[in-house]
């Protein structure tokens, strides 16, 4: 059995310091994200939250902050009961120089088996990943009804 | 051929600002196929029963398969056999199949390589590569106009895996 994770590799025409400032400001999360924000302030071993709409829905730390290669923070969802009983899993971007592209590979894992998380996070990455190359790409984030992912309690 | 059988192995999603109808397109056109798949052109017969053929750049044939579900503009699924000797023989058929779906103002299209059999990760690591760029390369194609240039090494860890099995690789 191989441990539950999730992978996603994408390819995007933008520079990697472009690319990084998407993965780690605001004002683009924002626009890509569902409306999210990222709070910390990137020093490693520093908190770090995911804020939609004004609600903090994940918490955890940064653990990696390597510019404009290697990003990596932990990740607690904390907006149930259920959820908060799921220890953090880990978050990895690794951005590759590739021609006039990146390469973006997204690592999500440290889930515990049967874990509840990974079915919705597996759900979520591809919207929010597409949305984000759209927005470098041609200018505009995609437009996806949170509902349109089929995730439980993400409406 | 019962399809039943068949696991997924690799699973790929990715969310396109374009229509239902045009992204049904770019997967079953050669004339969109050879900007986003690296030249090769995609030739369908599109209906059940129908031929489904993937020609490499210098024409010659690369997968050849059948189509075995046919739903436009939804769903797509066909046999995507690459054109090896003793490459079915010895792995089974490949199932691959396409799922578009209208979500808001985009199109989640979903792409599954299913399986009759366990494959290893040493031969699943050829279409792990090789789909998001394929994939990465028709979102930006039908977004912006312009396929990705992407540079693909060859995939040396899953030809390694079939020489050593004793599949015929270029």
């Amino acid at each position: 059995m191989s441990k539950p994770e999730f992978v996603y590799v994408t390819y995007i025409e933008t520079t990697p310091e472009k690319l990084w400032e998407a993965l780690t400001s605001s004002e683009f999360s924002r626009r890509y994200w569902f409306n999210t924000e990222l709070k910390t302030n990137w020093k490693v071993g520093s908190p770090f939250a995911l804020v939609m709409n004004g609600t903090t829905t994940d918490a955890g730390e940064v653990l990696e902050f390597d510019r404009p290669r290697r990003l990596s923070y932990t990740f607690q969802h904390v907006t149930s009961e259920d959820a908060r009983k799921e220890r953090p899993t880990k978050v990895v971007f690794n951005l590759e120089p590739h021609g006039k592209l990146v390469k973006l590979i997204l690592t999500h894992e440290d889930f515990a088996e049967g874990s509840k998380l990974l079915s919705g996070i597996s759900r979520g990455w591809p919207a929010i990943l597409s949305s984000l190359k759209s927005l470098l790409e041609s200018g505009t984030a995609l437009l996806i009804p949170p509902s349109a992912l089929g995730i439980e309690g993400f409406e | 051929m019962n399809i039943d059988h068949f696991k997924p192995a690799i699973v790929y999603t990715i969310y396109i600002a374009s229509t239902p109808e045009k992204v049904w397109q770019a997967l079953t056109s050669s004339e969109f196929s050879r900007k986003y798949f690296f030249g090769f052109a995609v030739e369908a017969e599109l209906k059940v029963g129908g031929a489904f053929i993937v020609r490499a750049p210098d024409g010659s044939l690369h997968i050849g398969g059948e189509v075995l579900e046919c739903d436009p503009p939804r769903k797509l699924t066909i046999t995507w056999n690459v054109n090896w000797p003793a490459l079915v023989e010895k792995l089974g058929p490949t199932l691959v199949t396409y799922e578009i779906a209208p979500a808001g103002g985009a199109v989640r299209l979903t792409m599954t390589e299913a399986h009759d059999r366990p494959i290893d990760d040493d031969i699943l690591s050829g279409g792990r590569q090789g789909w998001p760029a394929i994939l990465s390369s028709l979102k930006s194609l039908l977004e912006t106009g312009a396929a990705l240039a992407i540079k693909m090494e060859p995939p040396q860890r899953m030809l390694a895996a079939l020489k050593q099995m004793g599949i015929g690789t270029p």
